[in-house]
C-alpha cells in the first residue's frame, strides 16, 4: 500500500532535515513545475487529479484554484495561506504531518503558490501547536536558505515569500474567511461570500487557503500524475486520507490510508476494536461538526459520498467514538458547550441559539430538562441550518444534535422522564 | 429597473440594491436591525430573512437574508412564507434570552426599533427560561447613556462610530454571547458625532443622556420640524418641547442635507433654550420694576422710535424674517449687520463667489459624491461638523467607483467593500494653519499661514488653467504639491473646492474660486463649498445691508441716537471698548432676544424673543437654501418672534408697509416683492392657510397622552387648544394623520413603526429623497460672469515680538448659543493660546505656561499650547469661548515680554 504522506514520517523521530527530505526525493516538484510547467498547467494537473479539499468541505482544490484572476491584470500581491489552525474536536491529522514532515508542508505550499501566481503565503498555525511552530519555522529557514523560498526561486523568476503565523486559539478561525480576517489582526468573524477569497481575500487581494493536508498531497500529483492518484484509492474520490480514531477503542490513533476504506476496518483493523468492557454506540465521523453514525453504518466506505448519502459528512476524516457507557446527552452537551463558547458572536442564531442549546442539554443531563425543551431543540437544529447562520460553525453544531436526538432520543426522554442522568451513578443536586 | 415577483405579485424595483431596500421602498415590512441606509448590509442579525425562489417550480425555496441578496430581474420572493415568518419570529425569541425587557423603564421605550420588530414578527412568548447574562455600563461624556443589557448586537454603533464617522474609541469586545459594544475603559466619547449612536442603536443601549435629564416618551412629545442654529450648514431636525421646556433634537431627514445624522453640537446644544439666563419677560428699565408688561415695554419702544433717530443692527443667527422686518422698521440706509467687518466683508465676498462664479455649490449629499476634494483653510470638524463627515465619505468615492465596480461588489455590502477598499482613499488635500481631524483622511496636508495658503491656492489654480495668475517664489515642494493637487483634480469626476470665512483671509476665499473656476473653464463639473460664520450669514448677505462700524459711528456722530439690537450680543462682534463707548452714546437701547449678556443688560428696553423653538422663521446656509422651521409649542404671551415684536412696533408707529401685514405670510410675500434674489421662499413650505383634507398638520402623535388631565387641577374642562396662527401645524394631536409635505414633517411615524426608523415610509426610495422632494429651495446658482482673481499675495511675513493670531475654532465651544447648553460647555477645552512648537522653545514658554499679549488694546493672558503644526510666527486663539475677551481675527499680538512668566497655568482672567 502506497503511503505518500506519512512515508518518510516516523513517530518519535525527528522530521527530516532539508538535506534528507531532498535526498528522498524532496522539492523534486518544485524544480519540475519551475522548469517545465505553466500555473494553468498545474491547476489543470491538480484538477484532473480530482484533489479535494482535506479541511472538511471536500472541494476539488484545481477547481477552487482556477477562480483566482490570473495574468497581468489580476490585482496584486496574491496570497497563499495553509490552514494549520486545527481546532476541531477530535481532530488531530494535521498535527501529525506538521510535526512529522514539515518541509512535505513547505514543498505543496511552493506548487500551490506558483499554480496561483501567490508571491506572499502563511502559515495559520493553531497556538497549542507549539512544537509544529519550531519545526515549521527550521524548514521555513531552511528552504530560504536552500533558494526554495524567496526572490527568484530557484533562479525561474518565481518569488514566494513565507511566514509562519501562530493563532490564538480559536476555532472560528479554521473558518478561511475568519481566518482571514484575523491574520489581518482584526476580529476573526467571518465574512459573507461571495466576494470569495479568490477574488477579494487577505487584504482585499486574492487569496487561496488551502487545509494542511491538501497541500502535503500536491508535491506527490506533480511528481506521479493525476492518474497515479486516483489509482491510490478505493472509492471515486482520489488519493490517501489520513483517518483518525479517539473514543474507548483499544489503539486510538492516526492512519493514513486510502479513501474508501470501510469505518468498520478502521474501526476493528486500525483502532483495534473497542476496549474491553465497552460496546460501540455511535460515531462522529469527521470531527465534533458531524452527524452521528451508528451500527448500521459501519461497512461504509470514508469517502465523501458515501457518508453523505448516510446523512453526515466525512469531514477531517477523525472519528470520535460514543460507547454504551457515556451518556449521549453528556456527550452533545459538552460538545454544544465548545459550539457556544466559540461563537465568534457575529450573527444572531448562533449568537444566542448555541447557548441556548448548551443549557437545556445541560438542564436535561442534570435531570431538569422538561418535554418542551426538545421541542427547543429539535426548532434550532432546523433554524441553525446552513444560509440561516452567517457561516457554517452553529449549522456544524446543530449536526452531532440533530443525529443524537434522531438517534438516542429515547436517551434524552429517559433523563426527562427519570429527572436524572440513567448514567450517573451520583444523584446530582440542581443547578 | 427589474421586476421582481414577491409572493406573486410583480413588483418593479431599482435594479441593483438589495432585496431588502427593495421590500421597504415598495413599503414592504421586512423587520430589520443591522441594516442601515446609509452604512449598508452585513448580514449579522438575520432578522430579515425571506423566502427565495429557483423558478417559478421551485415550491420549496430556501431562506436567504434579504439585505445580502442583490435584486435580479424575474427573481421570486416570499415575504409571507410560513418559514420565513417562523424563523423570523426566532431571531426576536433568541435577541430576547438575553434582552432585559425593561422597556417601562427604557429610554427607548415607544420609539424603539427592536420593540416595533417585535410587535412586527409576532414573537409574544418567552420560552427561554434560563438565566440573562448581564454587563457592567460605562459612563460615555455627558451626552449618552450607556446601558450594555438591552444590547442587541447588531454591530450598528461600531459600524457607524469607527467605519462612517472615523471615531477611533468604541469598538466590540469580547466574543460569543459575551459581546461588548464600548470603549476600551470609561470616558468622554471622543467623536463629535457620537450623538447619532441613540439614533443609530435599535434599542436603548445608546441613548440620549440631556433628554433623560427631563425625560418625555416620545408619544407624549409636542414636535416641529427644525433647522439647526449652530452653524451654517442648516441641518434638518425635530425638535420636542414637554410642558414648556425643549426635551430633545432628533434628526429630521433630509436627502440632500444632512441625511440620518447630525452632529452633536446641533444634537445636544438645544439647552439654552431652556437656560436660566432666559428672558422672560419685557423689561422697560426706566421704568423698574413694574414696567414688565408687554404693552407698556412696547409703547415705551414706540415713542423711543419715533422721538429717535433709529439704526437697527441685525443678527446672523436670527431668521430673515426678523431681520427684513428690522430693516424695513428703520429703514435700508439705516440697517447694519451685527457681525464683525471682516466676517461682513467675507460673507459678501463668499455670496457673490457663489453668484458670480462658474462652479455650482454643492448639497452635503453631493459632497459625499465627491471624488477629489481640497480644502483650504479650514478645519471643518470644528466650523462646519457635518461638512467634515461628509468629506469623510467623500474620500471613499474614488475607490468605490474604481475598485468596488471593477470587482462587482454592491455598494450596499459594506463589509466586503471595506475589505477590498482597505486603507485605500480618494484624494484629499487639506492646506490649513493648524491640525485638523481630517488630516489623518489625507493624501497631502500642507500647514502654513492663510497667506501661503492663497498662494498655494492660487498655484493650483494657474496649473490648471493659465489664465489664473501665476504665483512668484514659490518654493520647490510647494510647487510639486500643486502641481499634484491640480492634478488630482483634473482627473477627478466631480472635484470639489472647500473653504470658508473662518480663517479670516479674502485671499483663501479668491483662491478657492479661481480653483473652482478654472476647473469649469477645463469643464470640469468642479462644485465649491463654502462655509460662512453663522445659521443664516447668507441669509443676511443676501438681504444686505451697512457694516457695523459705520452703524456704530453713525451714533458716535450723532447721525444716530436709537438702536435696536436684533438677537445679537455685540460684544461678539467688536472690541469692547468700541462696544462700551457706542452704548454710551446711545440714548435709547432696545434689544430683542432671548438670553441675558452683556448686550442686554445695557437694554434700556428689552423686548424678549423667541428661540428657535419659539419662532417661524427661515434661515438660508451656505449653499443658499432656504429652509423653515417652526415653532414647537406655544408661548406665554410675553415671548414671540423678534419679527412679530417689530412688526407690532412697525403697527404702533404706524408704519406704512408694516402696518399692513397680518402674519408672518404677510411679511415672506413683501420679501419675495421687494427682493428678487430671495424669489423662491415663498415655495419652501405651505402658507399658514394650507389644509389637508380641512385638517392641519399636528405637532402631536396621536399616541399623546394625558392631554385631557393635564390642567385637570384647575379646570376639568379641557381648554381650547391653542392656535398657530403663521403655519398649518396645530398644536395638539388634532389634524389631518398622514404625511405632510415634506418641509414640514414634525416627526416621522408609520403604523407599526414608532421608532426614527419609520423614515424610510417618508423616502422615495430607501435612503434616498423624500417623497414629494427633499425639502428647502435653492435661491443661488453660479452665473459664471466672475472674474479670475488676480490677487495673489506676498508670503506672510513674521514681526520681531509680535504674533499674528489666528482664529481657532471648537465644535464646543466657538458658537455663541450651544455653550448655555451644560454638557456642550462640559465638553468645551479650557481657554489657551496655540504656540508654534519652535516658537515657544525661542520664547522659552513651556506647555501650560502663560503667555501675555494684546490685540488692539485687548489684553490676554492665556496659557500655551504648543502645536507642531501652526506656522512660526503666527498663533491661535480660540473664538468665541467663553471667557476669552472677542477679538477681531486674525490681528497682530504684541507680546508684553516685560511680564515676568508665570510658572503656574493661569485659566481665569
Amino acid at each position: 500500500m502506497e503511503l505518500p504522506l506519512t512515508q518518510h514520517i516516523v513517530p518519535g523521530r525527528k522530521p527530516l532535515s532539508l538535506k534528507e527530505y531532498e535526498k528522498v526525493g524532496g522539492y523534486q516538484s518544485v524544480r519540475k513545475i519551475l522548469k517545465a510547467m505553466t500555473p494553468v498547467e498545474v491547476q489543470t494537473l491538480v484538477k484532473d487529479s480530482n484533489l479535494k479539499g482535506r479541511g472538511g468541505a471536500g472541494f476539488n482544490t484545481g477547481l477552487k484554484w482556477s477562480f483566482v484572476p490570473m495574468g497581468p491584470e489580476a490585482a496584486t500581491p496574491k496570497y497563499l495561506v495553509a490552514n494549520a489552525d486545527e481546532m476541531e474536536p477530535g481532530t488531530f491529522k494535521d498535527r501529525l504531518l506538521l510535526e512529522g514532515n514539515p518541509h512535505q508542508l513547505i514543498e505543496g505550499m511552493i506548487v500551490a503558490a506558483y499554480a496561483i501566481q501567490a508571491t506572499i503565503s502563511y502559515v495559520f498555525l493553531r497556538w497549542a501547536y507549539k512544537l509544529a511552530a519550531q519545526e515549521i519555522t527550521q524548514a521555513i529557514q531552511e528552504a530560504q536558505e536552500a533558494g526554495y523560498l524567496g526572490e527568484n526561486i530557484l533562479g525561474s523568476g518565481f518569488s514566494l515569500e513565507m511566514h509562519l503565523h501562530t493563532g490564538v486559539g480559536r476555532y472560528m478561525c479554521g473558518e478561511e474567511t475568519a481566518l482571514l480576517n484575523a491574520l489581518e489582526g482584526k476580529r476573526a468573524n467571518p465574512r459573507a461570500k461571495p466576494p470569495f477569497p479568490q477574488v477579494s481575500g487577505l487584504y482585499g487581494k486574492p487569496t487561496i487557503v488551502n487545509n494542511v493536508e491538501t497541500l502535503c498531497n500536491l508535491p506527490h500529483i506533480v511528481n506521479n500524475g493525476a492518474e497515479w492518484f486516483k489509482g491510490l484509492s478505493q472509492s471515486p474520490d482520489s488519493g490517501t486520507k489520513l483517518f483518525g480514531v479517539s473514543g474507548r477503542v483499544k489503539k486510538p490513533g492516526c492512519w493514513e490510508l486510502p479513501i474508501g476504506t470501510t469505518i468498520r476496518e478502521i474501526l476493528e483493523e486500525y483502532a483495534g476494536g473497542m476496549q474491553d468492557g465497552y460496546l460501540f454506540k455511535g460515531l462522529l465521523p469527521g470531527g465534533a461538526s458531524t452527524d452521528f453514525l451508528v451500527e448500521e453504518h459501519l461497512d461504509l466506505p470514508m469517502d465523501y459520498g458515501s457518508i453523505q448519502s448516510a446523512g453526515s459528512r466525512m469531514g477531517t476524516g477523525t472519528m470520535i467514538i460514543l460507547d454504551d457507557q457515556t451518556c449521549p446527552v453528556g456527550f452533545v452537551h459538552n460538545l454544544q458547550h465548545f459550539f457556544a463558547q466559540e461563537s465568534c458572536g457575529f450573527c444572531t442564531p448562533c449568537r444566542e441559539g448555541l447557548p441556548w442549546v448548551e443549557k437545556i442539554l445541560l438542564a436535561i443531563d442534570r435531570g431538569e430538562g422538561k418535554p418542551e425543551h426538545l421541542l427547543t431543540l429539535d426548532f434550532h437544529t432546523k433554524y441553525l441550518g446552513p444560509g440561516n447562520t452567517f457561516c457554517a460553525l452553529a449549522p456544524g453544531a446543530m449536526e452531532p444534535l440533530q443525529s443524537a436526538l434522531k438517534y438516542f432520543r429515547e436517551d434524552f426522554e429517559r433523563h426527562i422522564h427519570e429527572h436524572h442522568c440513567p448514567w450517573s451513578k451520583v444523584w446530582q443536586p440542581s443547578i | 429597473m427589474a421586476t421582481i415577483y414577491i409572493d406573486n405579485k410583480p413588483y418593479d424595483v431599482t435594479a441593483g440594491k438589495n432585496l431588502l431596500e427593495a421590500c421597504l421602498t415598495l413599503g414592504l415590512d421586512v423587520p430589520y436591525f443591522c441594516y442601515h441606509p446609509a452604512m449598508g448590509s452585513i448580514g449579522a442579525c438575520r432578522q430579515c430573512a425571506v423566502k427565495v425562489y429557483r423558478d417559478e417550480n421551485d415550491t420549496k425555496g430556501k431562506l436567504f437574508m434579504s439585505c445580502m441578496e442583490q435584486v435580479r430581474d424575474g427573481m421570486r420572493v416570499s415575504v409571507a412564507d410560513m418559514e420565513a415568518k417562523e424563523f423570523r419570529a426566532h431571531v426576536i425569541g433568541w435577541l430576547m434570552t438575553n434582552h432585559p425587557h425593561d422597556c417601562a423603564v427604557c429610554d427607548e421605550g415607544g420609539s424603539c426599533h427592536l420593540q416595533d420588530m417585535t410587535v412586527m414578527t409576532g414573537h409574544n412568548y418567552r420560552q427561554y427560561s434560563f438565566e440573562k447574562r448581564t454587563y457592567r455600563n460605562q459612563y460615555l461624556g455627558p451626552f449618552l447613556n450607556h446601558e450594555m443589557n438591552r444590547c442587541i448586537q447588531c454591530y450598528r454603533c461600531v459600524r457607524y462610530y469607527k467605519d462612517y464617522a472615523g471615531g477611533k474609541d468604541l469598538d466590540v469586545f469580547a466574543a460569543h454571547n459575551h459581546l461588548y459594544f464600548g470603549r476600551h475603559e470609561d470616558g468622554v466619547l471622543e467623536s463629535e458625532f457620537s450623538g447619532n449612536l441613540a439614533e443609530v442603536c435599535p434599542t436603548g443601549v445608546f441613548t440620549d443622556k440631556t433628554l433623560k435629564q427631563h425625560y418625555t416618551r416620545k408619544w407624549d412629545l409636542t414636535t416641529a420640524p427644525s433647522i439647526c442654529h449652530h452653524c451654517s450648514l442648516g441641518c434638518n431636525t425635530i425638535a420636542g418641547e414637554r410642558y414648556g421646556t425643549l426635551r430633545n433634537i432628533t434628526n429630521r431627514y433630509n436627502g440632500e442635507v444632512n441625511g440620518y445624522f447630525l452632529c452633536d453640537r446641533g444634537r445636544f446644544g438645544y439647552e439654552h433654550v431652556n437656560s436660566l439666563s432666559r428672558i422672560r419677560k419685557p423689561l422697560v428699565r426706566s421704568q423698574l420694576p413694574e414696567a414688565t408688561d408687554k404693552y407698556l415695554a412696547l409703547k415705551a419702544a414706540a415713542s423711543a422710535v419715533k422721538a429717535g433717530r433709529v439704526i437697527g443692527i441685525g443678527s446672523p443667527r436670527a431668521s430673515l424674517e426678523s431681520n427684513y422686518v428690522l430693516r424695513t422698521l428703520v429703514g435700508e440706509d439705516n440697517f447694519h449687520h451685527g457681525v464683525s467687518d471682516m466676517d461682513h466683508d467675507l460673507t459678501d465676498l463668499a455670496l457673490r463667489i457663489l453668484r458670480e462664479g462658474a462652479a455650482r455649490t454643492p448639497s452635503l449629499r453631493e459632497v459625499e459624491m465627491a471624488d477629489a476634494v481640497f480644502i483650504l483653510g479650514e478645519d471643518l470638524t470644528n466650523t462646519a461638523p457635518m461638512l467634515a463627515l461628509a468629506v469623510r465619505q467623500a474620500v471613499r468615492q474614488k475607490p468605490l467607483l474604481e475598485q468596488v465596480s471593477e470587482a462587482n461588489i454592491p455598494v450596499w455590502q459594506d463589509a466586503a467593500v471595506r475589505e477590498l477598499v482597505q486603507t485605500e482613499k480618494g484624494p484629499l488635500f487639506s492646506a490649513t494653519f493648524t491640525e485638523t481631524k481630517l488630516d489623518e483622511l489625507a493624501t497631502q496636508t500642507y500647514f502654513a499661514s492663510p497667506e501661503a495658503i492663497a498662494r498655494l491656492g492660487y498655484a493650483v489654480a494657474h496649473n490648471i488653467c493659465l489664465d489664473c495668475p501665476p504665483v512668484e517664489g514659490l518654493k520647490k515642494e510647494e510647487k510639486k504639491l500643486a502641481g499634484q493637487i491640480a492634478d488630482a483634480l483634473l482627473a477627478a469626476k466631480n472635484p470639489l473646492i472647500i473653504s470658508g470665512t473662518h480663517c479670516g483671509n479674502e485671499r483663501v476665499l479668491k483662491a478657492a474660486a479661481n480653483i473652482a473656476d478654472a476647473l469649469c473653464a477645463r469643464e470640469r463639473a468642479a462644485g465649491i463649498v463654502l462655509t460662512v460664520p453663522e445659521c443664516n450669514s447668507m441669509g443676511l448677505a443676501m438681504l444686505g445691508g451697512h457694516k457695523l462700524e459705520s452703524g456704530l459711528e453713525a451714533v458716535l456722530n450723532g447721525y444716530a441716537d436709537t438702536v435696536i439690537i436684533l438677537e445679537n450680543d455685540l460684544y461678539r462682534r467688536a472690541g469692547e471698548a468700541t462696544v462700551t463707548n457706542f452704548f454710551k452714546a446711545c440714548k435709547q437701547v432696545i434689544v430683542l432676544d432671548h438670553l441675558h449678556n452683556r448686550t442686554t443688560e445695557t437694554a434700556g428696553i428689552l423686548l424678549p424673543a423667541g428661540p428657535f423653538s419659539e419662532s417661524d422663521g427661515t434661515l438660508i446656509n451656505n449653499e443658499g437654501r432656504a429652509q423653515r422651521f417652526y415653532q414647537v409649542h406655544p408661548t406665554a404671551e410675553d415671548i414671540q418672534e423678534s419679527w412679530r415684536w417689530l412688526s407690532e412696533l412697525g403697527t404702533i408707529v404706524a408704519h406704512d408697509e408694516i402696518s399692513q401685514w397680518h402674519g408672518y405670510d404677510d411679511i415672506l410675500r413683501a420679501i419675495v416683492i421687494e427682493l428678487p434674489a430671495f424669489r423662491g421662499i415663498e415655495a419652501v413650505a405651505p402658507t399658514s392657510e394650507f389644509r389637508i383634507a380641512g385638517q392641519k398638520i399636528p405637532r402631536a402623535s396621536h399616541r399623546f397622552s394625558g392631554r385631557t388631565s393635564i390642567l385637570a387641577n384647575v379646570n376639568v374642562s379641557e381648554p381650547k387648544p391653542p392656535e398657530d396662527p403663521d403655519s398649518p401645524l396645530s398644536y395638539t394631536m388634532e389634524g389631518y394623520r398622514g404625511q405632510p409635505p415634506s418641509s414640514m414633517i414634525p416627526f416621522f411615524w408609520a403604523p407599526g413603526w414608532n421608532s426614527n426608523q419609520a423614515t424610510n415610509k417618508y423616502q422615495q426610495e430607501v435612503g434616498g429623497h423624500l417623497k414629494g422632494g427633499d425639502p428647502g429651495v435653492r435661491l443661488i446658482e453660479p452665473s459664471g460672469t466672475g472674474e479670475f482673481s488676480t490677487a495673489v499675495p506676498q508670503n506672510f511675513l513674521p514681526l520681531e515680538d509680535h504674533l499674528f493670531m489666528l482664529p481657532l475654532y471648537h465644535t464646543f465651544g466657538s458658537e455663541e448659543l450651544s455653550i448655555y447648553s451644560p454638557p456642550i460647555m462640559e465638553r468645551a477645552p479650557e481657554p489657551y493660546v496655540a504656540l508654534n512648537a519652535a516658537d515657544a522653545m525661542r520664547l522659552k514658554l513651556e506647555d501650560g505656561q502663560t503667555l501675555h499679549f494684546t490685540i488692539a488694546g485687548q489684553n490676554y493672558d492665556l496659557p500655551v499650547k504648543t502645536s507642531p503644526h501652526i506656522p512660526s510666527g503666527t498663533a491661535g486663539l480660540p473664538i468665541g469661548l467663553p471667557p476669552v475677551p472677542f477679538a477681531e481675527l486674525p490681528a497682530w499680538a504684541i507680546l508684553n515680554r516685560n511680564l515676568k512668566w508665570k510658572k503656574q497655568p493661569q485659566t481665569t482672567f
